[in-house]
């Protein structure tokens, strides 16, 4: 009997606390795929957020290191220039990535340091219950934006993946969506292309995942993946926004 | 047990740090116990600068010079600032060209040197600092003048050796230079 | 080996390197931007990281990230710097994670002003961040203990697992002493939680702080003030300055001790049966030698560059068994020998 499918070697056999509908299972799983499919389980050292995936530690199955709130490529930029050999990721939400930890992933992609991040954006601070993010749309309501986010109170929302793309020195940035197999199939590539620029030397790599939360979107888990391909994929474009290693390629 | 309290100040890019640094370097060489202490603040150049510097036969307490036995002014603030501060029977080395007013106080001994006018005369007009520092070799043996080479060479990195010999030069010029 | 006239900042960064310290992570910060300086002319010669951080935040995360990889690591900062710091440190020490950090301090609050204090003495030696925990804190006195303390802090941050924190002045940072540099020989200490990829061979290490179970939570505190029972027991140090015979004690701590070390001999000079106690470590504190002083001695007088913070750790070492009084400049000033001596007469006289 031939296996057609199965649990990637560098996911841990363990329940995930995420919850139902939440698709930081897939990623995680897309993120697993790519470290097996290039054969770095064994090198890899990943850095865990605060929020919903701050337990990432006991998920994947090598060395992780969890970090303060934002400061993950801040500790993936030291493990990096401690240990070059080694492979080093962080797997950031919206609240770590872009409203705490701005600078340290600004400066991080300024840099070109060689380090992978999956930023997973799903609109909302999740682990705290339902806060408004910095990626939180128009309107959107949260516990802290109960009448919908005014931008006339709290602006719009921060596209990190055109932020970032306005620098000179990040190799690789894309953003992607999981909210259907189409998208996900995207992704995989994506996530892979960004880990393998880091085996190749090539410089900072950053996928957006454009995602989901069910629970605090207040919306069942299929209602929350029609939301993001009518209202988040329209705000957040997804594509290739920086590729420098094709022009890398060319020469 | 011989301890000389020394306070060099002036203008910043006077060289007083230098001038300071050198002296420790000589003592060092020595084999006397030292500190070197400078000022320092948010300006780079043009403002005021001092250094402490101690020599002595014992180990070095306190390395902040308050009360200088011996101060060295290039600038009038400087001069208008310490003056009451050195102690009695203290020396101070004055740069004459820059400063016009004479010492006031009778208890201490008083050197006048147009280091700044000496210093553009003999074509090094940036070393009025290590004019003074001859001069004050010469009369207070707080370090000797034998062997200045030595010390010079470490405060000058070996990218300028050709200021090397200017250095000395100046020091030699103010150690033989006679009111 | 010759001894070389050094700044106090620049003694401190050859002497980590000489510690086997290759990687530093800093951010500009008066007066101490010299140890930023010296490392970035050095380390790209030795194979060494010398990276400028965007923030104090960030420098302290790259270090959490080095430690967390098993490697020698530092960096410095002055007093504001050192309180953007303070997370890390705190994260440091839930992690377990060793890791050295130098604070060449000047006055606060706030932005305050860049010449030398003392007043962080309460940040460094109750941990600075959130949490229980302390860090090992070693105060020098001269250039030369710049060097020397700072190689032991790497030594005993390895050996214990936990931040060792040069708490230093501006004076001593700014200073040319001449100095024996080490040896370049340093204990080192295995590091089997270190992360360095599984190379598949063994279960995954985690660094972490989290523990979501308060009974877990609780269990690694224990542990961790176990190990610091442990130091207070035999890592505390301090220099005894004519105690033997002596009836009054002065107590001060890096440049404030050598100032107080002026008026402590003129008071001798004087007939005055004075000594100084010179705490090392300022945690542990010397706790010991003040118990045992406050045996015979009289009363005590803490010298500090700060509105009396150490004066709190002498009164409970010694239970308040002797009267305590306080010599002390602030916001960068520094107390005159004169000044101390004053104090002296005056703890002397009874007064």
């Amino acid at each position: 009997m031939s296996v057609v499918f199965e649990k990637p070697k560098s996911l841990a056999d363990i329940p995930f606390h995420y919850c139902p509908g939440c698709t930081h299972g897939i990623i995680h799983r897309l993120v697993a795929e790519a470290i097996d499919e290039l054969g770095i389980e064994g090198k890899c050292i990943g850095v865990a957020p605060v929020g919903c995936a701050v337990m990432a530690y006991d998920y994947f199955t090598c060395d992780m290191i969890e970090a303060a709130h934002g400061r993950a490529p801040a500790v993936a930029t030291g493990i990096k220039r401690g240990r070059p050999d080694n492979i080093v990721f962080t797997y950031q939400g919206d609240g770590d990535l872009a409203s705490i930890g701005m600078a340290e992933t600004v400066h991080a992609a300024a840099r070109n340091e060689n380090i992978t991040i999956i930023f997973v954006n799903n609109a909302i601070y999740g682990m705290t219950g339902g806060q408004m993010a910095p990626t939180s749309l128009p309107g959107q309501v949260t516990q802290t934006s109960p009448y919908g986010r005014d931008p006339k109170l709290t602006g719009l929302p921060v596209k990190v993946a055109e932020l970032l793309s306005a620098l000179d020195a990040p190799t690789y940035i894309e953003r992607v969506a999981v909210n259907n197999v189409k998208n996900v199939k995207n992704a995989k590539k994506a996530i892979l292309k960004a880990f393998r620029n880091q085996v190749e030397g090539r410089g900072f790599s950053l996928i957006e995942v454009v995602s989901s939360c069910p629970t605090n979107w207040g919306m069942t888990p299929d209602k929350a993946l029609e939301w993001v391909e009518e209202k988040m994929i329209p705000y957040y474009p997804l594509g290739v926004y920086r590729d420098k290693t094709k022009e890398e390629d060319a020469q | 047990m011989k301890t000389t309290n020394l306070l060099i100040a002036g203008f910043g890019g006077q060289g007083v740090l230098f001038a300071g640094k050198f002296l420790a370097y000589k003592g060092l060489l020595e084999g006397k116990q030292l500190s070197w202490l400078p000022s320092y603040g948010p300006e780079m150049r043009g403002g005021t600068a001092n250094c402490s510097v101690i020599i002595s036969d014992e180990p070095v307490g306190s390395p902040i010079v308050s009360n200088p036995d011996v101060l060295m002014v290039m600038n009038l603030p400087s001069l208008d600032k310490y003056e009451d501060a050195t102690v009695a029977g203290g020396k101070i080395f004055v740069d004459s060209t820059l400063i016009e007013r004479k010492v006031e106080r009778t208890d201490v001994d008083a050197y006048y040197i147009p280091a700044t006018r000496l210093a553009k005369d003999a074509g090094f007009p940036t070393l009025a600092n290590m004019i003074m520092v001859g001069k004050l070799i010469k009369e207070t043996g707080m370090v000797s003048f034998d062997g200045i080479r030595d010390a010079l060479s470490k405060v000058v990195s070996a990218k300028h050796a050709d200021l090397l010999e200017i250095n000395l030069k100046a020091i030699e010029t103010g150690y033989n230079y006679a009111e | 080996m010759a001894k070389v006239l050094m700044k106090g900042n620049e003694a401190i960064a050859e002497a980590a390197i000489l510690a086997g310290c290759r990687h530093y992570f800093g951010y500009p910060i008066t007066p101490q931007t010299e140890i930023a300086a010296y490392m970035a002319k050095r380390m790209p010669k030795i194979g060494g990281v010398f990276l400028q951080a965007e923030s104090e935040i960030s420098a302290i995360n790259m270090v959490y990230g080095v430690a967390g990889a098993g490697l020698r690591v530092m960096t410095s900062s002055s007093s504001p710097g050192i309180s953007l710091k303070s997370e890390g440190l705190s994260y440091l020490a839930g992690s377990d994670l060793p890791a050295l950090v130098v604070n060449v301090q000047r006055g606060g609050p706030g932005l305050g002003g860049i010449q030398p204090s003392q007043s962080d003495y309460f940040q460094a030696t109750r941990g600075g961040g959130h949490g229980d925990y302390h860090m090992l804190v070693y105060a020098p006195a001269s250039v030369q203990e710049m060097a020397d303390l700072t190689v032991l802090g790497f030594e005993k941050a390895d050996e214990y697992r936990m931040t060792s924190m040069i708490l230093a002045d501006g004076t001593m940072g700014q200073m040319m002493e001449p100095v024996e540099l080490p040896s370049g020989e340093t204990r080192t200490f295995p590091k089997p939680w270190a992360l360095t990829g599984t190379e598949c061979k063994r279960p995954h290490n985690i660094v972490n702080s989290l523990f979501l179970k308060p009974e877990k939570l609780e269990e690694e505190n224990f542990k961790r003030y176990e190990r610091y029972a442990k130091i207070e027991e035999t890592e505390a140090m301090y220099e005894s300055y004519l105690m033997e015979d002596a009836e009054y004690c002065v107590v001060a701590f890096g440049i404030a001790s050598r100032v107080a070390k002026n008026a402590v001999n003129e008071a001798r000079a004087n007939g005055m049966r004075v000594g100084m106690i010179r705490p090392i470590t300022l945690w542990p504190f010397p706790k010991r030698a003040f118990a045992e002083a406050a045996k015979t001695v009289k009363a005590f007088l803490s010298v500090e560059l700060s509105m009396g913070q150490m004066i709190e750790d002498i009164e409970l070492a010694i239970r308040c068994a002797r009267p305590v009084s306080l010599c002390n400049r602030a916001g960068g000033m520094i107390p005159t020998p004169e000044e101390v001596y004053a104090k002296i007469e005056a703890m002397v006289k009874g007064e």
